[in-house]
């Protein structure tokens, strides 16, 4: 174990090269629906249970069922209204359990990324090989069921090794070249894209996915009211927006059918989407192209600029 | 890494991956692609559910403990108590607060506290609401791996002393915490039960394969009852009312455009029936009930009117 995973280093938010979004938006927005599947009766995991129930677990195995029978729809409507298209972190099994979701999403041309093949398979305990095996699956699944390359990765149920942001690159490039693999949705360290260190030394980058604006957090763990979050949503919004002006941010949402889109939230998060959109300077996105446009225009700049003051940073330390 | 112990190749198989569910107790279908339901009396049925529990004082929490069960050590008082208080004054209030705004409601009720309250069975008998089966009682949970003749008379007794205390035939089941086991959805339709409301996954009724006849769920939301909101989320009272009526608002919208609609509260005298809460849920029921095209009904009189609709299994 380490004590730092080494994905990144130490760069400060102030004094970066400048960046700027197409057509002068000061702030990337995007939103990113996990639309996942977890299995009434999966194999234990030694290290993470499932269900707090004997199987079956009807609590939270239906309310999540709920999320596609019932959730879906509803968002996806919502989306349509204010001219967003979704960025899908995917459980990949369910191209095969509900592929009329999937078709509807691809109509839609919205992105699929890969968020594992069900959400109750964590990657603990896994060999090498076998979560090279899983990753590959999953993107293999996500091209077969849509055409895409898949080029982002959020681990399943935030379940992670050391390895995995090496394997996911690795498996993108042996598969789709430089059009797969090249972006994670896994740390939260900035409210920029920064660009991530890998073993192969490929050009990968972070995108900023938020674990606070993430649904499932504010309402299961935060327990937050449902205007509250809608509230939270519009600040930090207003945020990015204004610092956005000196050097572009991102802003994500990321949802759950089963939480976001309950009768009683659908009013929230409805108006924070009509406020956010509401504003002029909004690059209304996707993770993908985030991703790709970071690559394509700031990616050099924000290495130079990183190690030059990590060299800096260093010869004062090492002063006497 | 190294000192995890490395997963078995069944982690990395997946026998229910296909087209579907991972089960077969009902069919995959979207509830925009399902057939509409178009009630009789409005758009949006408010389905309002009191549930009136006992919690035993010596709770075995075995194998798990019941929402809002007792946490301290033997004896509880505190919990035990203030849950029986919902059974003694708070349901009265809230029995008060639903004629005033004409809101038809059903009861699910312990067997056990059928047993021991039969005042308030009379009352319930004389007012002739629906009543549902809610198990033994709140620490007689049904649950996965429970022994099936266990389970079996757990589910005769309930249903055999709510049947000859309500007078009532008895054909909606709701499980103590809304957990069961492999076997009750079976053992419930083996015992004349037609519906039960432990799945959260619909707004809408549909039709669940038990392998012995089946059975109708009947959407009964936790994320919008009193106890989940205030308890278990700490929310306000007016955040409560702010749920429910937003949840309403956006239910009856819903239903202009596609079917009909239920907006299930499942409320407990315990918690809602308290004097500082009570106005809350007056609050609601004003509010709803003054919205057009909503209409209030029980949960059998409702699943009449799907069966009508909805003659395949969906």
């Amino acid at each position: 174990m380490r004590s730092d995973p080494g994905f990144y280093d130490y760069w400060p938010y102030h004094e970066r090269p400048r960046v700027t979004w197409p057509n002068g938006a000061k702030i990337a927005f995007w939103v990113a629906p996990n639309i996942e599947f977890y299995e009434l009766n999966p194999p234990a995991n030694p290290h993470r249970k499932a269900w707090p129930q004997p199987s079956p677990a009807v609590p939270g195995y239906s309310i999540r069922d709920y999320g596609n029978r019932v959730g879906h729809m509803r968002q996806m409507a919502l989306l349509d209204k204010y001219g967003i298209r979704g960025s899908i972190s995917l459980s990949t099994a369910l191209c095969e359990h509900h592929p009329e979701i999937v078709e509807l999403c691809d109509e839609r041309n919205w992105e699929f990324f890969s968020h594992g093949i069900y959400n109750t398979r964590y990657t603990y305990g896994m060999s090498t090989e076998q979560e090279r095996d899983m990753i590959r699956d999953s993107m293999e699944t996500i091209y077969r069921h849509t055409g895409q390359k898949c080029a982002g990765y959020l681990a399943p149920a935030l379940s992670h090794s050391e390895e995995t942001l090496d394997l996911f690159a690795e498996v993108g490039t042996e598969l789709f070249g430089n059009e797969g693999g090249f972006y994670t949705c896994d740390l939260f360290h900035d409210d920029q894209p920064t660009p991530i260190n890998l073993r192969s030394g490929k050009r990968f980058v972070s995108v900023p996915y938020s674990l606070e604006m993430n649904d499932t957090i504010a309402y299961v763990v935060n327990k937050v009211e449902p205007r509250r979050y809608g509230q939270i949503l519009k600040e930090n919004f207003d945020r990015l927006y204004e610092e956005g002006a000196e050097s572009g941010t991102v802003m994500c949402i990321p949802t759950h059918n089963y939480q976001v889109s309950c009768p009683h939230r659908m009013r929230a998060f409805e108006e924070a989407l009509e406020y956010i959109t509401g504003h002029s300077d909004v690059w209304i996105t996707t993770g993908r192209e985030i991703a790709e446009y970071y690559l394509a225009h700031f990616y050099d700049s924000a290495r130079a600029d990183i190690q030059a003051k990590s060299s800096s940073a260093k010869q004062e330390m090492a002063r006497p | 890494m190294s000192d995890q112990k490395t997963l078995g190749p069944e982690h990395l198989q997946y026998p229910e991956r296909r087209y579907g569910m991972d089960h077969n107790h009902y069919d995959w279908k979207m509830l925009t692609e399902r057939e509409p339901v178009h009630w009789r009396q409005g758009k949006l049925a408010l389905w309002v559910n009191v549930s009136l529990q006992f919690f035993p004082l010596n709770q075995r929490g075995v194998p798990f403990p019941p929402p809002g069960g007792m946490t301290m050590p033997y004896p509880d008082l505190r919990h035990y108590s203030l849950r029986d208080y919902g059974n003694r004054v708070g349901i009265y209030r809230i029995l008060k607060a639903l004629d005033k705004y004409s809101v038809t409601p059903s009861f699910a009720i312990n067997g056990e506290l059928a047993q021991r309250t039969p005042h308030l069975m009379h009352l319930l008998r004389e007012r002739g609401d629906e009543v549902i089966a809610h198990g033994w009682n709140m620490d007689a949970p049904h649950y996965g791996g429970q022994p099936l003749d266990t389970e079996k008379e757990l589910v005769s007794r309930t249903l055999d002393t709510l049947r000859e205390i309500s007078g009532q035939p008895i054909a909606g089941w709701l499980s103590p915490g809304k957990v069961h086991s492999e076997n009750t959805p079976s053992l419930l339709a083996g015992q004349g039960v037609e519906y039960f409301c432990d799945w959260v996954n619909d707004d809408m009724p549909y039709r669940f394969r038990t392998g012995n006849g089946d059975l109708w769920s009947m959407p009964l939301s936790t994320e919008l009852e009193d106890q989940f909101i205030l308890r278990n989320n700490l929310h306000s009272e007016t955040s409560y009312a702010e749920q429910v009526e937003d949840a309403c608002r956006f239910l009856l919208g819903e239903a202009q455009t596609q079917g009909g609609r239920i907006l299930a509260l499942n409320i407990h005298p315990w918690m809602l029936g308290q004097p500082h809460r009570i106005r809350y849920l007056e609050r609601v029921l004003e509010f709803i009930t003054a919205q057009p095209e909503v209409f209030s009904a029980s949960a059998g009189t409702l699943l009449k009117q799907c069966q009508q609709h909805i003659a395949e299994p969906a």
